[in-house]
């Protein structure tokens, strides 16, 4: 979001937000992202399932993949992976 | 053309309660407390009997009862609440929130002390408290102006160009629990009067729409506001409240002319050529013009300035109400402890402060916890003033009237 940001004087009444949700990417608040490593990995979808933002989706072939532009890489889906398959790893 | 009216007799949590039942609003929430009861156990009568549309909930707290005003509201109905004192403490939380998100509630305070320790009886600490969350904040002097302000304040909060809710405030028991001659409206004036909730435009992710929860045109309400959107958020209510000022005078006109009735923000009273005057709010106006009367008689140039509107804050009516006044006390049922003056005297001044001329203020604490303000006192604070008048100087800022040392 590099834009300009409105002042208070053209700002939507009410702190109403003039953007949606998906525009907001909150991928950026984290300190970790979590890898996935599909050689390891099951399928069992339990981190999508997990994903507290719904930032991990299941692809057409059944493996999982995180949207790193929501992703706030709180590291449920590597806690709960049974196979142990996805590694938090801390951003540069 | 002024309205048919016929007079009743009320007291001040009734002729809220009657108000309301004119206005029939979608929602009321609220719990009851002395000395604001009656408001409630009238209006669920009014339910009862099936003479409203309301939805009336019984919530289990003051907090309750404001977050359900604030939810109806924004799902679009008019919604009304009423308390006092420790319950309007235990909405401190969600009246922010409300004027924060632009709700246009309108709650009857039926202004009670704070406990500690505990007490039942009027002052203003429980409206002082809340003078800065962004309410309208209304005062009123006896029953008639409750009522009047009762009906008025749905279409001060609901002005397109305020939206904000408003806080209708009256004297406990002096003026919830004392019934006098009320002029009321027929229903159907009142109706039409009030007529439909104006909903303020906004802009959503999908461009301009009414501000209220609707599935067809989606917005959020109260989402987080962080360092980057909060301060800008705030600026807007401020500068609402400013603009709010030019509005409310256009709805007392359009109010003066269905009752007949003027309103005005501040009511000077033989301020033309007083020497001494006093500027308070609420019941204790009336005592106070008594004895200006009183003292005009013996030859004392008293007046007086009751203030109706406290927020927003009357600056320029207040400054020309009090004219060339040379000496001027502020009687005030608050406090501000370890502050250097309370609430209204502070304000007061501030205002005054920039004048090339500006009067000797002094600040006279009175009636807390619902200690009487006698005529005698009010006769004390005009010696008082007339001292620092002979003297040129204020040597005692802050005092209290009628206190046991």
């Amino acid at each position: 979001m590099s834009e300009r940001k409105r002042g208070w004087k053209t700002l939507p009444k009410g702190a109403v937000p003039y953007k949606s949700s998906k525009d907001y990417q909150t991928g950026d608040w984290g300190v970790a992202k979590p890898i996935i490593d599909r050689t390891r990995c099951s399928k069992c979808t339990l981190c999508h399932f997990f994903c507290p933002e719904g930032a991990i989706t299941v692809r057409v072939d059944g493996y999982t993949e995180v949207n790193y532009d929501y992703c706030k890489g709180c590291g449920v889906c590597a806690n709960e992976c049974p196979v142990k398959c996805i590694k938090m790893e801390m951003k540069k | 053309m002024v309205a048919k009216q016929k007079i009743v007799g009320l007291n001040g949590d009734e002729a809220s309660a009657y108000a309301t039942k004119q206005v029939d609003p979608d929602v009321v929430a609220a719990y009851p407390i002395t000395p604001q009861t009656i408001i409630v156990e009238r209006f669920s009568e009014y339910v009862a009997d099936g003479l409203v549309g309301s939805e009336f909930v019984a919530v289990e707290s003051e907090h309750s009862a404001l977050s359900a005003c604030v939810g109806a509201s924004a799902a679009g109905a008019r919604a009304f609440t009423a308390t006092a004192a420790n319950g309007l403490a235990l909405m401190w939380e969600i009246l922010y929130i409300a004027a924060g998100l632009r709700q246009p509630i309108v709650m009857a305070v039926a202004n009670r002390c704070l406990g500690g320790p505990i007490n039942i009886h009027n002052d203003h600490s429980d409206a002082m408290g809340a003078r800065d969350s962004g309410w309208i904040q209304l005062f009123c002097e006896n029953s008639q102006e409750v009522y009047d302000a009762s009906v008025e304040a749905w279409r001060i909060a609901e002005h397109a160009d305020i939206q904000m809710p408003v806080m209708v405030n009256f004297d406990g028991f002096t003026i919830s629990h004392t019934m006098e001659n009320v002029y009321i409206l027929e229903d159907a004036d009142v109706k039409k009067f009030v007529g439909k909730r104006i909903y303020m435009k906004t802009e959503g992710p999908k461009g301009e729409v009414e501000f209220k929860l609707d599935p067809d045109t989606p917005i959020s309400i109260g989402p987080l506001d962080l360092q980057d959107f909060y301060f800008e958020h705030k600026v807007q209510q401020m500068e609402a409240m400013k603009g709010s000022l030019k509005a409310i005078k256009a709805v007392d006109k359009e109010f003066e002319k269905i009752t007949g009735r003027k309103l005005e923000y501040v009511y000077p009273y033989k301020m033309d050529d007083a020497e001494v005057a006093v500027v308070g709010l609420g019941s204790a106006m009336g005592t106070v013009r008594e004895v200006v009367d009183e003292l005009r008689a013996e030859g004392v140039k008293a007046g007086m300035v009751k203030m109706r509107l406290f927020r927003p804050f009357p600056v320029e009516d207040l400054k020309n109400a009090i004219g060339n006044v040379p000496v001027l006390g502020v009687m005030e049922k608050a406090y501000s402890i370890g502050g250097p003056g309370a609430p209204l005297y502070e304000e007061v001044k501030t205002v005054l402060y920039d004048l090339p001329k500006r009067p000797f203020v002094a600040d006279y604490i009175n009636g807390l916890g619902g200690k009487d303000t006698s005529p005698e006192m009010i006769r004390d604070v005009f010696k008082s003033l007339q001292r620092i008048k002979e003297r040129g100087a204020v040597l005692e800022p802050v005092s209290y009237v009628g206190v046991r040392e």
